[in-house]
Order: structure tokens, then sequence, then C-alpha cells
């Protein structure tokens, strides 16, 4: 950890203010967010010359900051972003054990990476966090081990036209339900998950380990991966 | 090509999610995944757990020029960087392992050839070129080992492995692969045994181990 006591940051009024913010945005998972604010989502559908409105309170706030990123590069969306997620990968990075000036380096680098990369972002198939989960672990482990992690082939860009504002709300209502899923688990089991996750566990760990409770997972995640499964197989390579 | 039946165990496929799996075992999981869309879809329903993992990390306050050295640095030009892509069997991870060149066998008897990619002290990958027909006489793992087919296929005791199956062999297998007959056998295989000589092995496939 970048900070060896928890009460200094329990009094930190930075820390206290993102945790009043993370309780309110939790609770915002839940109910119906209110007000006429609507929002004109710029998918490659556009670019079609046709528009499809989608109301702001449909869309998660950091899927429309990313997509305002990808679609019209604007900064603004990204200065959120990073306010959201910065502190957050920085929280992330020193867990795996890194001074906080590296960690830092390493959220820098993987911010630079979410603006350069953001045309491969695909709200259909990854939430903004698990995206931008998946560039910090790659980053990370470029950058520590000075080597190129081998990463997957990119999927071919599925047309913008084929985004289903549907397919995204499903997406984020999945990963809503596996968050409370998490909230659910036992103390100790939602240890294991953090530790087999956040990359504490080597594999023959994770396979060991009996308490931790995949298959909660696994049912949570289920629908949307047969959707996702779906989605794949109708998918053209590069 | 047939349906893709042999999979990448799940514990190998967070530990990939979570950045924890060694670079070889990696190689592997980026192959199979580019083949396999099961596996590519289980592994981003990890990421969506590591996701939300993320959501919920306690946050620590970052420096106050972050924000700024970020944001003056998305103008900034940036070197293209070097990118591969699938070549003829070769998914682009594999191509990357090759550095975009065409592999350079090396015999090991029996028109067996292989081709080492990466020996560290974490493990070691290498391509497996096994003429059709030709059999891999008996032996065991000192660890893990994660064998994919790229092209051809293979039979064992434990099952038939075609283009893009994953063979995961432990300690405990013993078995004796023979490619099928036809195109010749070319398969990925990346293990973290420490290669080391066995005198138990037949002499003729000692480079097999030793590498």
């Amino acid at each position: 950890m970048c900070r060896p006591a928890a009460s200094r940051d329990f009094f930190d009024p930075v820390a206290m203010a993102w945790r009043i913010f993370n309780m309110f945005e939790a609770e915002a998972d839940l109910v119906l967010e209110e007000g006429p604010l609507t929002a004109t989502v710029v998918s490659g559908a556009n670019r079609a010359g046709e528009r499809s409105k989608v109301t702001g309170k449909d869309y998660a706030e950091t899927t429309m900051w990313m997509l305002a990123v990808r679609d019209h590069r604007d900064k603004v969306a990204f200065g959120r972003l990073f306010d959201h997620f910065a502190p957050r990968l920085k929280g992330m990075i020193c867990r795996s054990g890194l001074p906080a000036a590296q960690a830092e380096d390493i959220v820098q680098d993987v911010m630079l990476t979410v603006w350069r990369k953001a045309d491969l972002f695909d709200p259909g198939r990854a939430q903004v966090a698990a995206w931008i989960f998946q560039i910090a672990r790659n980053r990370q482990i470029d950058i520590v081990r000075k080597e190129r992690r081998p990463v997957p082939e990119e999927l071919r860009q599925v047309e913008q036209t084929d985004v289903d504002a549907a397919q995204v709300l499903a997406l984020e209502q999945e990963t809503r339900a596996l968050r409370a899923a998490l909230k659910r688990l036992k103390p100790a089991q939602r240890v294991m998950v953090e530790r087999a996750y956040l990359g504490e566990l080597s594999h023959a760990e994770i396979k060991a380990e009996t308490g931790l409770p995949l298959g909660t997972i696994k049912s949570r995640i289920r629908l949307g991966l047969e959707k996702l499964r779906h989605e794949l197989k109708g998918t053209d390579r590069k | 090509m047939t349906a893709i039946t042999h999979h990448i165990p799940d514990e190998l496929l967070i530990a990939y999610a979570a950045g924890s799996l060694s670079s070889v075992f990696s190689l592997a999981v980026a192959a199979h995944v580019s083949m396999c869309d099961d596996c590519r879809a289980q592994l981003e329903a990890h990421e969506a757990l590591g996701g939300t993992l993320l959501e919920e990390t306690p946050s620590e306050t970052v420096a106050e020029d972050l924000r700024a050295r970020v944001l003056d640095g998305l103008d900034a030009p940036v070197a293209a960087e070097k990118t591969y892509h699938r070549s003829g069997i070769f998914p682009a991870p594999v191509m990357a392992a090759l550095r975009g060149l065409p592999p350079k066998w090396k015999p090991l008897g029996l028109g067996v050839r292989q081709m080492i990619l990466s020996h560290t002290a974490e493990g070691s990958a290498r391509l497996l070129y096994i003429p059709g027909g030709q059999g891999v006489p008996d032996h065991g793992h000192n660890g893990l080992e994660l064998t994919m087919v790229l092209q051809g296929a293979f039979r064992d005791e434990t099952g038939r492995y075609g283009v893009g199956d994953v063979e995961v062999a432990d300690g405990e297998l013993e078995h004796e692969p023979v490619a099928e007959d036809g195109p010749a056998c070319i398969c990925l295989a990346v293990t973290d045994a420490s290669l080391r000589f066995r005198s138990l092995v037949p002499r003729l496939l000692q480079p097999f181990f030793r590498i």
C-alpha cells in the first residue's frame, strides 16, 4: 500500500470526499436517476448520418464520458474519467506493492493509453471500468517487467452502427448485479476474490482455493457471457 | 476446422486477467483466446469482475500535478508501436513472439523440429513440428505444460487435439502423443518446468527436455 496507516486515509478529507462520492454513486446505481438530462450518445450511427438518442439516465456516467472521448476527443469528458479512475488506479496499483511515485507513472501511462486507444472501446462488450482494468494490467506488466505482455488479437471493430443501446444497457445491468453479488459475499470470500483478481494469487493457488466463490460470480455473469458469446460468433477478425 | 473442445482452464484465465500469470503461460492464453470465442468471452467476464473491483478499490490521492501532466500529454506525438497480425496458422501473439518472422526450425530427430521462442527462469515457450503419423515417445512432465495445436492434430491417452485445442499436462500425466496422418502437427508448447536432463528419457528425445 502507498500509505502505511489506514487511519490517516480515514481522516484525509480528499479520501473522505471520495468515499462519500462513491457511496452516493453506489446508491445511484440502485435507484432510477431523475431529471430531464438528455444527451445524444455519439456512436458510429452518427457517422452514418443517423442519430440515436439515448437519455443520460440510461447509460452510466463513465460510459457517456468514454463515448465522448472516443467519438469527439472530448477533453472535458476525459478529465472526468481521470478524476474518477486515477485515484482508484493508484489504489489498485499501490496494492500490488509498487511505491507511490512509480504507481503514478503507471496511472499516467494508463490514462494516456485510454485516450490513445479510445477507438477500441466497445460499450457493448466491456464496461469502462473493465476496459480500463485490462489496460492497467497490460501497462503495469509492460512497465514493471520491461517486456510486452502477450495480448490476444483485437477483434475487428464492430461497425459502430451495430452498437445496440439495449445491449450496452444489458451489460451495465449485469455489471451492477455482479457488484451487488460481490457485496453479498462473506468477508473471507470477498478477500479471496480480491486477492485472486488483483494478482495476489498464482494460478495454482486460485485452483486450490476452495473458498473462492467462483460459482456465485459465474452465475451472475452467465447471462452477459451468453450474450457476449453470441455477439462474438458473428465477428470477423483482422 | 472443427470446433475447439479443449480450453484454457479457468484459473489460468483468472490469473491472466489479474496479471499474475507468467509470460510464457500468458502467451498460450493470448494465443488461445485469439482463436477461441468461448474463452474470450470467459476472459472478458473475468475482466468485468476486475473492473468492478477497480471501481470499489479505495482511492489513493494522486499528486496535484498528475492531472495536468496527463492532459498536457494528450496531444503529444507518440511513436507508433509495433503491432503484429495473424499470419497463416500463427495468431498475432505467436507472431509477436516470432517478431514477425517465419519460424526457424531446428531438427530434433525423427523428423520432429522445434523453435524456442523464449526460455527464462520462469519457463519456456517453443513451437513444435511433428510430421503426420509420427509419435513422440512416452514422456512425463516436471511442471505444468500447455500444448496448443496450430496446425494438424494429435491424439494421446486423453483424447484428440485439433487446431485451437489446448492440452493441459501436469506432473501426473504420462502420455504418448501421436500426430494424426496428414499435414504435420504444429504446436505451441509452454511449460514452467525447469528444463533439465532426465536420464530416463530416450536419448534421442533429450533435446525436448533440455532445450
